[in-house]
């Protein structure tokens, strides 16, 4: 691995994070988080989603801002593709954190990037949703991510920064793992 | 040797069919791999008894005559019905003879067997809807460790290791299968996707007298608005039991079967269960609800009502705050993993082009297309909601038989309406 002379600046606080980390080892409590979103239909398949709070480290949190998602269907679906389709948005989300974790392991063994790219593809076989075949599931049937990376650190060295990016990645993790869901009506 | 038919198979169908042709006088034979009824004899488990009552059991020609009309056929009881079948029908049935081959011929079709070949100008396929247990791909991702068992290979629960059972499948034969198998003092999983609830009797009658007289039975292929859907929907939560009692998934949680989602994934020997268990559940008893509603609507209008009990809906299916996600092989848990997701049709020895691209027989009603004088029965939904059942048998065999003996006599057949 290369070293460089000025200290890596990736812009990841580590030490806040590792701080954190320690602090979760005396108050586990602390580590529950809830996620929130909510959402609104507009017309036809066009919705409107909006991120404002969440809850942490034992308190309720607000973003600096309320942040605007919209996800639409597109013409091909006959719909009017207003926005981005919302299993785009899931890869938006898968590749948004897995760079997120290579910022911040990069950050934590010293490499300096100076630039991350990432690529992802999702393959679907649509005869599931539209029921057309009992064999085709609905999701994805596979996910590539490709990552081009520029930095001062060897191809084994990325190897090992994107390996250890999707080991704690939540939105991999989300992804690959099964979750119990239970959608209400109020 | 030419007959005019040849009929594969000698189960219920197959001797319906029989029964139908001899009284038109249709020359033909029926070919049996081995006794007549086989997979009733050799292919059921043994506490398995028939889901639909038998007064209502009946095939043409034979209806229930014992003294126990609300009761459900054990499969000694069932093989004994089908051997009086068999000899009231006088079928001409050829048994020990294996079929390995139906290929298109001169004027009609040969039949290929280890007995000797018959060409004929109509064949019947009555080979039954279940010949093979279908299971997952992902089967084979079970590490070794653990038995990998089908309905086909399990006659008792002694069969199985000791030890924990996953249940994959939670039709008719999962619950069954968990129910008796957890009993036997192995822990049972059953990882449940989708289902069919169902009420054994409801207002004090079973709910196959309901779907009788409601007319659902009777349901025709061509009425129905999703055949595709309806052909392949699993079978519904039954067991037939002296008690005439209902089995359903609250009733194996009391019993301490645990319940689990769709078995989604076997990696690395950690299976995966799907977080759609809640989803599932509550789909299964919305629908029961429906089907209850329009059972209440009809005796409603019928004019029904005092005669029965109240009308009711059973309580909501218990899902667990965070049922299991995933379970690792290698704790040893878990030492049988039994498929019960579902059965299908063994076409190995027909040698027409007739399947489509995932292997089932393209068909209108048991029409099998662009194969004049070519007929499947036994099927489900094959040509009414009743088709699967032996009841179902008759009408659908009258109605192949007619367009089987228009085939033979004018070679334009009436269409079958």
């Amino acid at each position: 691995m290369t070293t460089t002379a000025t200290p890596v600046a990736n812009g990841v606080n580590v030490e806040a994070l590792l701080g954190a980390r320690d602090a979760l080892g005396e108050t586990p409590e602390a580590g529950q988080f809830t996620w929130r979103a909510t959402n609104e239909w507009v017309h036809g398949t066009h919705s409107r989603s909006s991120v404002e709070g969440y809850f942490g480290l034992g308190e309720e949190h607000e973003h600096k801002a309320a942040y605007g998602f919209e996800a639409d269907h597109p013409l091909v679906f006959a719909a009017e593709d207003n926005a981005a389709t919302p299993v785009e948005i899931v890869l938006v989300g898968l590749a948004s954190c897995l760079t997120a974790g290579v910022a911040a392991v990069a950050q934590n063994r010293e490499i300096q990037l100076r630039s991350v790219k990432a690529t992802v593809e999702g393959d679907m076989d649509i005869a599931g949703i539209l029921g057309a075949d009992p064999d085709v599931r609905n999701g994805f049937s596979d996910i590539r991510v490709t990552y081009d990376i520029d930095a001062d650190a060897s191809p084994e060295d990325l190897e090992a920064l994107v390996a250890q990016s999707q080991k704690r990645s939540a939105v991999f993790d989300i992804v690959t793992n099964p979750t119990n869901v239970s959608v209400a009506v109020a | 040797m030419r007959v005019d038919a040849v009929v594969i198979g000698a189960g219920h169908a197959g001797l319906a069919v029989s029964r139908l042709l001899s009284a038109r006088s249709i020359e033909h034979v029926a070919l049996e791999r081995g006794e007549a009824a086989q997979s009733w004899r050799t292919q059921r488990w043994e506490s398995l008894r028939l889901l639909t009552p038998n007064w209502l059991t009946r095939l043409p020609g034979l209806e229930y005559d014992g003294d126990d009309p609300d009761g459900f056929m054990t499969m000694p009881e069932v093989i004994d019905f089908m051997d009086r079948y068999a000899r009231l029908a006088g079928a001409p049935v050829r048994t020990n003879t294996r079929v390995t081959a139906l290929r298109p011929a001169d004027d009609g079709y040969r039949v290929v067997t280890d007995r000797g070949e018959w060409t004929c100008r109509t064949a019947v396929l009555a080979t039954g809807g279940f010949n093979l247990p279908r299971v997952p791909r992902l089967a084979a991702g079970l590490p070794n460790s653990v038995d990998s068992v089908t309905p086909y290979d399990y006659h008792r629960p002694s069969d199985l290791a000791e030890g924990g059972v996953l249940v994959v499948g939670a039709s008719a034969t999962g619950i069954q299968l968990a129910e008796e198998i957890h009993a036997s003092g192995r822990p049972v999983t059953l990882a449940v996707g989708e289902h069919v609830r169902m009420a054994r009797t409801y207002r004090g009658k079973d709910v196959q007298w309901w779907m009788l007289r409601t007319g659902r039975l009777d349901e025709r292929f061509d009425e129905v608005e999703d055949l595709a859907r309806a052909r392949r929907v699993p079978s519904p939560q039954l067991i037939g039991s002296p008690e005439r009692r209902t089995l359903d998934l609250n009733g194996l949680t009391d019993q301490g079967v645990r319940l689990v989602g769709r078995l989604a994934g076997v990696s690395d020997g950690v299976l995966q269960f799907s977080g759609s268990l809640r989803n599932k559940c509550q789909l299964a008893d919305l629908k029961l609800g429906r089907l209850l509603g329009e059972f209440d609507e009809w005796a409603r209008q019928a004019g029904f009502n005092g005669e029965f009990g109240p009308a009711h809906r059973p309580e909501p299916t218990r899902v667990e705050d965070s049922p299991l996600l995933s379970l690792d092989l290698s704790r040893g848990e878990i030492k049988t993993v039994l498929w019960a997701t579902g059965f299908e049709p063994d076409y190995s020895w027909l040698e027409v082009p007739a399947l489509d691209r995932k292997g089932r027989l393209r068909h209108q009603g048991g029409v099998v297309t662009g194969w004049p004088g070519l007929y499947r029965i036994g099927l489900n939904f094959l040509r009414r909601r009743k088709s699967s059942f032996i009841h179902g048998t008759e009408d659908d065999a009258r109605d192949l038989v007619d367009h089987l003996e228009s085939h033979l006599r004018c070679r334009v057949p009436a269409a079958v309406g």
